[in-house]
C-alpha cells in the first residue's frame, strides 16, 4: 500500500491558505443531507462536532462517558501554546513550527506542523469568544507563561486548569448544537467496530453501556477523536477509562497505526506507593523552574532512605548529586521531558532511588525557598534576617506560585513538601503515535478521519508542553471542518447510508460474537489483573529505555498473556446490563494486541529519538543517537495476527535542517 | 487497617436497594476508590458481583466520581473529590456508609451509579455563548479586568459532579446553574445573552424536577471546588432583573 | 417567599412594640387604648387585611415549596447528617408550628375581641368619650394558665429558629449579598431572631409570675 500524504504544493507558509481557498466545498443544501459520525468528545471531538454542526451537517456524536464534559482533555493542567506574540518577544508561526519540529526530534510532517502553528492564534480568539476565562494581566490583556524547550512566552493558561476550561468551552459549543438539533448526542455509547461499505467508512457499531444493547449507526463518514493509548501501560496519568478500542477496531478494519512506540514519559509525577495503585498523578512541569532534582551520591545513603532510617534532610550538601545540573549544565533542571525522565531512571537503576520502592528522586525547593526568602527580606528592609524568617518568607513566595500543586501533593502523599523535598518519578503521560492520517486528517480508509491525540500527526517523537491542547482544538475547530469537504464533496449524490445493510449486520454479528466469547470464558482471573500484568511488561520492556533483546522478550510475553487472557479471564455479570467489568475486558483485549505492535515498532526503529530510547543507540555520555539516514520515516503498521506489516511514509524536510538536539 | 463498609446495592433503577456489609483490608496510603478497587477484586475472586461506582480521571477534575460517604457527598475532607480522598482520613476499625447521590433528578442506574444527564440539559438550555467557530475577534480586543476574569474563573471551576444537588435537602441544582450563569455573565462575551440565559436555564432546572433553593448552604459546604453561594445570590438578582425586563 | 417573609418580619417588630405597653405598669390603660385604636382605625384594618393575605401567601408558598422539595429528594442518607443548620432544613416544620401558634393566639384574643364581646369586659378611662374593651385583663387572665404560657413559649421558640434562618435567607433569595454587608445582615438577623421572640416571651412570663 502506498501512503499518499496529500500535502499540497507550494511554499510551506502558503500551503494551507492556498489549499483552503481552492478546496472543494459542500453547498448548504447538501450539507443538510450529509451525516457525520464523531466519536469522542474531548477537545478534538467536541470542537469538531460543534463546528460541523454549525456548518449545517447532521452530526451524531458519541462518548462512552455519562456526559461529553468528562473527556480526559479536562485534566490538562499547564496551558495552550499559540504564536500570538502578545509579549513582543519574537514569536511567530514559523518559530512555533520550528520549536515543535525540533522538540519532536525531527520525526513529524513539516506541512502539518506549520498549519498547526498558523491556526494556533485563531484558537485563542475562538476560546475567548466562548467565555474561556484565561488568565489576564491587571490591564485586562491576556497573560502568558513559558514552558519547557522554547525561548519565548507563548503559553496561555487558566490557572492549573487550562484543559478543563477549554473543554468546557468546547462542550458548551457542542451543547448549543445539541439544543439546535444539528448534533445528536449519544452518551454512554462505546464504539466497538467500524463499518466499511465498498471500502469507505460508513458507520460504527456501539454498545449501549446502560443496557448492553448493540446498536448500528450509519453516516457518510466517520471521525475518530478518541484520544491516546497510554493506558496500555496500566499505570499512567491517563484517566481510568481512556482506551484504544475505537482506534484499534479501525486498525483492524484497515487503518494503520503510526509510530506506536513514541510514548511520552513525563518526568514529574507522584511515584507509585503500592501494588494497589490505580493511576498516577502529574505534577506540573512548571515546578522544575524552581525545584532542583537530586539523589544521594552514595548508594548506602539511598538505601537508608529506602528503609526509612534517614530522610532527605539527613543528607549533607556534599553527598547530594544534582544530576541534571551536573549532566546538562546549559539547561539544568529544565531539560525536555524525555531527557529528564531518562536521567531519573539512570539514577534509580544505580540504586540511588529515594522511596520505599527505590523508584523516586527528590525535587527539592529548599534553595528556591532560601533564594526567594532573602530577596523578600531585602525588599522588606529586614537587615540580618534570621534563618527562620528567610524560610518563612521564602515559603510564602513558593506557596503563591505553586500552592495548589503543593496542596495536591500533600493530599495524595500525606507529606509536607514545604519541609521535605517532593519525591517524583516519571510516568506515562501522552502517546505521540496514533492512527496514520494524511494532510486532510483522513486515514488510509476513505471517509475515516482521526483527530487530536488519536492521530499521529504533529508531535513527532516527543511532544512539547502545552501543545496537546493546541493540536486537539486546531484539528477540531479549524482543520477538519475544511478538509472533510474534500471527501464529502464527492458524496453529495450518495443517499443516506442504510444501517440495515449487510455490512452493518455482519459487523454487529461479529461484535456480539466477540462479547459472547469473552463472557463465555468464565476463567479465574480478573480483567484488572491482566491489565496490571500487561502494564508491567510494557513498562519493563517498552518503557523509558528499550533494547532489542527486551523487546523480543516482551513481545513474546504479551502473546502469552493474550493467550492466557482468552482462556482464563473472568467477567462477572451479564452482557445485557450496566457492566463495567465487561467494558474493561473489551478494552484490555485491544491493549493486548496494541502492546505487541508497540514492541514490534520499537524493535524496528533502530535509533533513539524523542520518547523512544534504544539502549543500543546512545552516545558515550548516554545521550540519544538518531539515525536520520535510515529512519526519517513514519512507520505505519497494518494489523496482522502473526506479524504486523510495515508501511512507510518518508519524511521530507525542505525547510528545516536536521540537527542533533543538545542540552549540555 | 480493617474496615467495615456498608454499601448501597441496587440492581437497577426499578429494583429496591439496600445496604450490604463488607469487610475490607486497606492501606492508609490508598485513595478511597483504590480501597473500593480492592473490595471489588475480592468480590470478583469470590465470583460475586462487584460494586458499581463511577470514576475516571482520579485526580479531582473530571467530575465523574460521586459517592456519599457517611452522609457527606465526596466524604469528610473539605474541598476534595472522592477520588482525592485518602484512607488516612479514616481509622482502623471504622464503619463507613457508602451510598449514591440521592435526588429525584439523578435516578440510580446501579449500586452507586446515578444518571446526571439533567445537568447536560440545563447547559443545553442556554449555558453557552452563541458564537460560531471563526466568528471571533482578536482575543485581546476586549480587555477584561484581571479580577473579573478571576471571579469568572472561580465560578467556572465547577466540575459538574452534582455534589451540590446531593447535599441539598431539597435536591436543588441552584449552585450548579448559578455557577454557569455567573461564569458567563461576568464576562463581556457572555453578558449579551445574560437575561435570556438566566430565564432559560432556571426554567430547564425546574423542568428537570430539581427542588427550590431554601438557602441551607449545604451545597457550598460540600462542593469539592468550594464554589460559593454568592453565585446563587447573583443569579437571583439577575433573575429578578430579567422578570422586569420588557424583552422577551 | 422572601418578600412576604420580610413583610411579616416588619409586622413582628410593630406588633412587639405595641404589646410592650402591657408592661407600662398603668393597669393596662395604654395597652387597652392601643388595642382599641388597632381594632377600629380603618387604615389599620386595611393593613391587617393585607397582613392576613401575606401570612396566607407565605404559608401556602412555603408548604408548596416544601412539598416540591420533598419530591425532588428521594431519601435521606444513612451514614450521618449532612451540612447546613437544622433550622434551615426544617423551615416548613417550624413554619407550621408558628402557624398553629398563630391560630391559638388569634383564637384567644383576636376572635374574642371581634366576635365574642361578652367574654371581655368593658372599661372606661378619663379623657375617652366611650367605653373600650379591657383586653389587658383578658391577657392577664389567659396567662395565669400555665398551659397557655407553655404553648406560647413553644410557638415563640419555633419562631426564633424560623427567623434565625429566614431573615438572612430572604436577603440571599433577593440576591442582596455583599462582601461587606452580608455579615452585618447576618448579625442583625441573628439579633432579631433572638430579641423579638424573647420580647414576646417576656409578656406571658411577666403576667404569669406577677
Amino acid at each position: 500500500m502506498s501512503l499518499k500524504n496529500n500535502v499540497p504544493e507550494g511554499p510551506l507558509a502558503d500551503k494551507w491558505t492556498k489549499y483552503k481557498s481552492t478546496m472543494n466545498l459542500v453547498a448548504p443544501n447538501n450539507k443538510r443531507r450529509i451525516e457525520i459520525i464523531v466519536v469522542g468528545t474531548g477537545l478534538a471531538g467536541a470542537s469538531a462536532a460543534a463546528t460541523l454542526g454549525e456548518l449545517g451537517y447532521q452530526v451524531k456524536c458519541f462518548t462512552f462517558h455519562d456526559s461529553p464534559r468528562r473527556a480526559h482533555s479536562i485534566a490538562a493542567q499547564g496551558g495552550i501554546n499559540a504564536a500570538k506574540n502578545y509579549q513582543n518577544d519574537g514569536d511567530s508561526a514559523y518559530r512555533l513550527f520550528y520549536d515543535t519540529i525540533k522538540g519532536g526530534d525531527y520525526r513529524s510532517r513539516e506541512a502539518n506542523v506549520h498549519r498547526l502553528a498558523e491556526v494556533s492564534t485563531e484558537i485563542i480568539d475562538q476560546c475567548v469568544a466562548q467565555g474561556v476565562p484565561f488568565a489576564r494581566e491587571y490591564g485586562g490583556l491576556l497573560a502568558n507563561r513559558s514552558f519547557g524547550g522554547v525561548q519565548v512566552s507563548r503559553t496561555f493558561y487558566a490557572r492549573g486548569q487550562t484543559g478543563q476550561q477549554l473543554l468546557i468551552g468546547a462542550y458548551q459549543a457542542l451543547s448549543r448544537q445539541i439544543a439546535r438539533g444539528s448534533v445528536t448526542m449519544y452518551n454512554r455509547h462505546e464504539m466497538l467496530d467500524l463499518v466499511k461499505v465498498d471500502g469507505k467508512a460508513r458507520g460504527i457499531i456501539c454498545r449501549n453501556l446502560l443496557t448492553g444493547e448493540i446498536e448500528r449507526f450509519a453516516a457518510h463518514c466517520v471521525v475518530l477523536a478518541t484520544g491516546g493509548y497510554g493506558n496500555v501501560f496500566y499505570l499512567s496519568t491517563n484517566a481510568m477509562a481512556s482506551n484504544v478500542t475505537a482506534a484499534w477496531k479501525s486498525v483492524k478494519k484497515g487503518a494503520l497505526m503510526a509510530n506506536p512506540c513514541y510514548t511520552q514519559i513525563h518526568p514529574t509525577c507522584i511515584p507509585v506507593s503500592g501494588e494497589y495503585q490505580s493511576k498516577l498523578t502529574l505534577m506540573s512541569e512548571s515546578l522544575r523552574n524552581d525545584g532542583r532534582v537530586w539523589v544521594p551520591n552514595k548508594v548506602s545513603d539511598a538505601e537508608a532512605i529506602q528503609r526509612g532510617e534517614k530522610n532527605a534532610l539527613d543528607i549533607p550538601e556534599e553527598d547530594r548529586d544534582y544530576y541534571l545540573e551536573r549532566r546538562y549544565p546549559a539547561f539544568g533542571n529544565l531539560v525536555p521531558r524525555d531527557v529528564a525522565s531518562r536521567a531519573a531512571k539512570v539514577a534509580c537503576d544505580e540504586g540511588k532511588g529515594v522511596s520505599k520502592t527505590g523508584l523516586a528522586v527528590f525535587l527539592d525547593f529548599a534553595s528556591a525557598i532560601e533564594r526567594y526568602g532573602k530577596a523578600e527580606a531585602l525588599m522588606a528592609g529586614i537587615s540580618n534576617p534570621s534563618k527562620e524568617k528567610i524560610t518563612e518568607l521564602g515559603r510564602a513566595v513558593i506557596k503563591k506560585k505553586y500552592g495548589n500543586l503543593f496542596q495536591m501533593y500533600e493530599k495524595i502523599t500525606g507529606e509536607n513538601p514545604y519541609k521535605l523535598p517532593m519525591k517524583i518519578y516519571p510516568a506515562v503521560h501522552y502517546t505521540m503515535g496514533g492512527i496514520w492520517v494524511d494532510y486532510n486528517l483522513q486515514t488510509n480508509v476513505p471517509g475515516l478521519f482521526a483527530l487530536g491525540e488519536s492521530n499521529f500527526s504533529d508531535h513527532g517523537a516527543n511532544r512539547l508542553g502545552a501543545s496537546a491542547l493546541m493540536q486537539g482544538l486546531a484539528d477540531g475547530y479549524f482543520v477538519i471542518p475544511y478538509t472533510i469537504g474534500q471527501f464529502l464533496s464527492k458524496e453529495i449524490r450518495t443517499p443516506a447510508i442504510d444501517p440495515n445493510g449487510p455490512e452493518f449486520i455482519q459487523a454487529e454479528k461479529e461484535v456480539k460474537e466477540k462479547i459472547n466469547q469473552l463472557m463465555g470464558i468464565q476463567g479465574n482471573q480478573s480483567v484488572e489483573s491482566f491489565h496490571r500484568k500487561l502494564g508491567k511488561i510494557m513498562w519493563e520492556y517498552c518503557g523509558m529505555a528499550r533494547n532489542a533483546e527486551g523487546l523480543k522478550k516482551g513481545r513474546q510475553m504479551i502473546r502469552d498473556l493474550r493467550k492466557e487472557f482468552y482462556s482464563d479471564v473472568f467477567i462477572p455479570g451479564t452482557n445485557d446490563e450496566y457492566n463495567p467489568e465487561l467494558e474493561k475486558a473489551m478494552r484490555v483485549a485491544d491493549f493486548l494486541e496494541l502492546g505487541e505492535v508497540m514492541m514490534v515498532d520499537a524493535l524496528n526503529r533502530e535509533e533513539s529519538c524523542g520518547g523512544h530510547f534504544r539502549e543500543e543507540h546512545q552516545s558515550e555520555e548516554g545521550e540519544a543517537k538518531r539515525n536520520d539516514a535510515d529512519y526519517t520515516y513514519v512507520a505505519a503498521w497494518e494489523w496482522n495476527e502473526e506479524n504486523p506489516i510495515l508501511h512507510k511514509e518518508d519524511l521530507v524536510f525542505e525547510n528545516v535542517e536536521l540537527k542533533t538536539r543538545s542540552y549540555k | 487497617m480493617k474496615l467495615t463498609l456498608k454499601i448501597w446495592r441496587q440492581k437497577n433503577q426499578s429494583s429496591k436497594g439496600a445496604f450490604e456489609s463488607y469487610q475490607v483490608e486497606a492501606d492508609e496510603h490508598m485513595s478511597f476508590l483504590e480501597m473500593l478497587d480492592v473490595l471489588n477484586e475480592q468480590l470478583i475472586s469470590e465470583k460475586k458481583s462487584p460494586v458499581a461506582f463511577e470514576h475516571d480521571c482520579r485526580e479531582g477534575i473530571c467530575g465523574t466520581c460521586n459517592l456519599v460517604i457517611d452522609g457527606r457527598p465526596h466524604g469528610p475532607s473539605q474541598g476534595t473529590t472522592t477520588c482525592q480522598l485518602h484512607m488516612r482520613s479514616f481509622k482502623d476499625g471504622d464503619t463507613i456508609h457508602i451510598e449514591p447521590f440521592r435526588a429525584r433528578s439523578f435516578p440510580i442506574i446501579k449500586d452507586l451509579v446515578v444518571d446526571r444527564t439533567a445537568f447536560d440539559r440545563i447547559i443545553q438550555s442556554g449555558g453557552y455563548v452563541s458564537v460560531n467557530t471563526g466568528q471571533a475577534q482578536d482575543g485581546n480586543a476586549i480587555p477584561i479586568e484581571g479580577n473579573t476574569a478571576a471571579k469568572a474563573f472561580d465560578s467556572a471551576t465547577c466540575i459538574g459532579c452534582g455534589a451540590c444537588v446531593a447535599a441539598c435537602p431539597n435536591g436543588s441544582a441552584m449552585l450548579f446553574t448559578s455557577a454557569k450563569v455567573q461564569h458567563l455573565g461576568l464576562l463581556p462575551q457572555g453578558k449579551v445573552e445574560h437575561k435570556s440565559r438566566v430565564q432559560k436555564m432556571v426554567a430547564q432546572m425546574d423542568k428537570e424536577g430539581f427542588g427550590f433553593c431554601s438557602n441551607v448552604g449545604a451545597c457550598e459546604a460540600e462542593c469539592p471546588k468550594e464554589i460559593s453561594i454568592d453565585n446563587i445570590a447573583a443569579m437571583n438578582r439577575g433573575f429578578v432583573g430579567s422578570m422586569f425586563s420588557t424583552e422577551e | 417567599m422572601s418578600l412576604t417573609g420580610l413583610f411579616l418580619i416588619t409586622f413582628l417588630l410593630v406588633h412587639l412594640i405595641g404589646n410592650l405597653q402591657l408592661l407600662a405598669g398603668d393597669e393596662g390603660q395604654a395597652f387597652n387604648i392601643y388595642s382599641d385604636f388597632m381594632a377600629n382605625n380603618p387604615l389599620i384594618q386595611g393593613i391587617s387585611k393585607g397582613l392576613y393575605l401575606f401570612i396566607l401567601l407565605h404559608a401556602i408558598q412555603g408548604l408548596m415549596m416544601a412539598w416540591k422539595n420533598k419530591k425532588a429528594k428521594t431519601s435521606k442518607y444513612a451514614g450521618g447528617r449532612g451540612s447546613g443548620s437544622w433550622a434551615s432544613k426544617n423551615m416548613a416544620l417550624l413554619g407550621t408550628l408558628v402557624l398553629a401558634f398563630m391560630f391559638i393566639h388569634m383564637g384567644d384574643f383576636w376572635y374574642k375581641i371581634k366576635f365574642d364581646s361578652n367574654s371581655i369586659n368593658a372599661v372606661s378611662y378619663a379623657g375617652l368619650d366611650h367605653e373600650i374593651k379591657d383586653v389587658y385583663s383578658k391577657v392577664m387572665e389567659t396567662f395565669k394558665n400555665p398551659i397557655f404560657v407553655v404553648a406560647y413559649l413553644i410557638g415563640l421558640i419555633a419562631l426564633a429558629f424560623h427567623l434565625g434562618h429566614g431573615f438572612q435567607s430572604a436577603f440571599q433569595t433577593l440576591g442582596l449579598r455583599h462582601k461587606k454587608y452580608t455579615p452585618a445582615i447576618n448579625f442583625v438577623g441573628l439579633a432579631f431572631a433572638i430579641l423579638i421572640p424573647l420580647g414576646f416571651a417576656i409578656l406571658p412570663l411577666y403576667m404569669f409570675f406577677n
